[in-house]
């Protein structure tokens, strides 16, 4: 069930990845991002790392990917229509597509909704579990603590380029 | 974590409160802004200190970083190309009034990435070092906002450093994915004991970890960025770029083969043959027919970098020393290279053509001879510290039967001759357009004399350096 279940995830993901690539539409291809992001989450929760895979849905399908559409609808980018799309059968348009992202929208619920039980639930959380809630943040704090600061001095550095570079008058 | 931790990483701790300070200067905007370069320079200098009075050894951080010989050797040189590039930058800054708090903040970030790049002993560190040092130069490439160029410029690094970026986190991810860890130990335990879970994945990941390094350091086909990017930074960061890209990437390249993968992924080597061999032709050739400084010197760099990958190929102690060596001849000579030619270097980035070279040796007699010097060395003159360098590289690759790449970097040190001797003989044989001597600001004339230390110095009296490299490369072995 797991294997045959995560092969399906996957598939969705390269596919999602794929159209992302080769749309020559901005917004469907952000609204793709999203779905592929979800299908990278689904992975997440087979793995039973629960809190990644809410962490991922949040982060990257939630909060980064409203941040993409806002800067394509800011920028009012159009699709490059003169361009050769890509084949008929990956258009947002053709049936099966509605009908394939419906039954991957089902899985997803449903697995989230296994998960969320099992976070619910924490008797029943096998100890071997990677990337729960605790483990995350003892590793963030303990193993991996020289990585987590230097991320933050390399956001830190992004955002003054990004105030220097951008800002009208400084 | 505990106090031998932190005690680890005191200098680039001191260099990042700096660089977080000199940003709160600019906001409040108290001291005159020619203030700057001394608060910057007066972190590097504290940092220099504490890397010989703090000295540690062995791994910290739960093995994130290892400190040793070889890191301390690298790091004195990153803070000796920082500290020579701040001083390069002040008269250049003060000329186009552009002397900014975040300029040398930018700079110390950089040079905290470089180090981290040295001290990684994880693949996360070496990634996140690697973004550290990219991201501050995408920014300080672009400084010049109002320059089209340089805007230009800073667009095309970021854009291609992003897409090499990506090249490199994945060959971690597949490593990852085959050994479990991003440890160099633990990989190299994995590979050794067999544990992977496939050689091909590891195989693979390791030669997308080649690509993300030979990106960073122009080593041709991923050179494309160099020469525009070179050519649209402000001259001053031009020297930066040249120069820190390519020590720290070497260092970190060396420090990951020799000790996550003790050179046993011997599948990437004909890889490497073909690369360094066509790096330093392509190089050469093109350099051939720059009449723009900037670029002849950055495709110099790109040869440069060939020879460095063949030093990297051969993978012996010898060769290891040999590249320590000569990183650190070719980057303190093309950081003043580089300060030079900011000086000749006129308002909107005129004076940068072979002409302006014209009769220098009348004009102003000693920074023409460094200028000579500086040439030499990049060419392989003897008694030049830049011909040892090449020479130790070379018998390196003697040594373990790579007779023929020698015979091409040989051809190719020949070819080199006649673009490096090209501004020699603009600024001795020929007639100056106007007497004037060129004005040479106290600030450029440490990194000159040190140019001339190292250049002449170290090709006469090698064995100070030559021990120190033996030394921080045995450490790895």
């Amino acid at each position: 069930m797991t294997a045959s279940l995560f092969y399906l995830f996957a598939v969705g993901l390269l596919g999602a990845s794929l159209f992302v690539v080769l749309n020559p539409n901005p917004m469907y291809s952000v609204v793709a991002l999203v779905f592929g992001f979800a299908n990278l989450a689904a992975i997440y929760f087979l793995l039973e790392a629960y809190f990644i895979g809410a962490l991922q849905v949040l982060v990257y399908a939630g909060a980064i990917m409203v941040l993409f559409l806002f800067v394509v609808m800011l920028l009012n980018v159009q699709s490059d229509a003169d361009h050769p799309s890509l084949p008929r059968v990956f258009r947002i348009g053709s049936w099966w597509f509605g009908a394939l992202a419906l039954v991957f929208i089902g899985l997803f619920l449903l697995l989230v909704g296994r998960s969320a039980l099992a976070l619910l639930a924490p008797s029943e959380v096998p100890p071997t579990q990677i990337g729960s809630v605790s483990q995350v943040g003892e590793a963030l704090f303990t193993r991996y603590l020289l990585p987590f600061e230097l991320a933050s001095l390399l956001l830190t550095v992004a955002l003054i380029g990004t105030v220097f570079l951008a800002k009208k008058k400084i | 974590m505990n106090a031998a931790d932190i005690l680890s990483t005191l200098p680039e701790l001191v260099l990042t409160v700096t660089a977080l300070g000199l940003l709160l200067l600019e906001v409040m905007g108290k001291p005159p802004r020619a203030r700057f370069v001394w608060v910057a320079l007066g972190g590097v200098g504290l940092a220099l200190g504490l890397e010989f009075a703090v000295p540690s050894e062995g791994q910290f951080y739960a093995g994130m970083i290892s400190v040793d010989l070889f890191t301390r050797f690298f790091n004195v040189l990153f803070l000796t190309t920082a500290a020579g590039s701040l001083l390069i930058s002040v008269p250049y800054l003060r000329r186009t009034l552009e002397e900014r708090g975040e300029y040398y903040a930018l700079t110390l970030f950089a040079t905290v990435g470089m180090m981290f790049m040295a001290k990684a002993h994880d693949l996360t560190i070496t990634f996140l070092g690697l973004e550290l040092l990219s991201v501050s130069l995408y920014i300080l490439v672009a400084f010049y906002r109002n320059r089209v160029r340089s805007n230009e410029a800073g667009l095309k690094y970021l854009l291609l450093g992003a897409f090499s970026t990506g090249f490199f986190l994945f060959g971690i991810a597949l490593i990852y994915g085959s050994t479990g860890t991003t440890h160099y130990d633990g990989i190299r335990l994995a590979i050794g004991s067999g544990e992977q879970l496939s050689m091909a994945l590891t195989v693979t990941g390791f030669g997308l970890l080649i690509i993300g390094f030979a990106f960073k350091v122009a080593l041709v086909p991923f050179h494309m960025y160099a020469p525009d990017v070179y050519e649209g930074a402000p001259t001053p960061i031009t020297a930066f770029v040249s120069t820190g890209p390519k020590v720290a990437g070497f260092a970190a390249f060396l420090k990951v083969i020799a000790t996550a993968f003790a050179f046993t992924t011997q599948h990437w080597w004909g890889i490497l043959w073909i690369l360094a061999a066509i790096t330093m032709t392509v190089g050469n050739i093109t350099a051939l027919r720059q009449d723009n400084l900037k670029r002849m010197l950055a495709f110099s760099g790109v040869a440069h970098a060939g020879y460095l990958a063949i030093a990297i190929m051969v993978g012996s102690a010898d060769s290891a020393f040999a590249l320590l060596f000569y990183l650190a001849a070719y980057a303190i000579t093309t950081l003043g290279a580089f300060g030079i030619v900011s000086l000749i270097e006129g308002e909107d980035e005129s004076g940068l053509d072979m002409d302006s070279y014209r009769g220098l040796a009348r004009r102003s007699p000693y920074l023409a001879g460094v200028f000579a010097l500086i040439m030499l060395s990049l060419a392989g003159f003897p008694p030049t510290a830049g011909f040892l360098g090449k020479f130790f590289i070379f018998s390196a690759a003697i040594d373990e039967g790579y007779t023929w790449l020698v015979i091409i970097a040989v051809v190719n040190s020949l070819i080199s001759v006649y673009y490096y001797l090209r501004p020699v003989v603009a600024m001795y044989m020929q007639e100056p357009a106007d007497e004037s001597a060129v004005a040479v600001p106290a600030f450029i004339v440490p990194v000159l004399l040190l140019v001339v230390l190292v250049a002449l110095g170290l090709g006469l009296f090698p064995m100070s350096l030559v021990k120190n490299s033996i030394a921080a490369a045995g450490s790895l072995f």
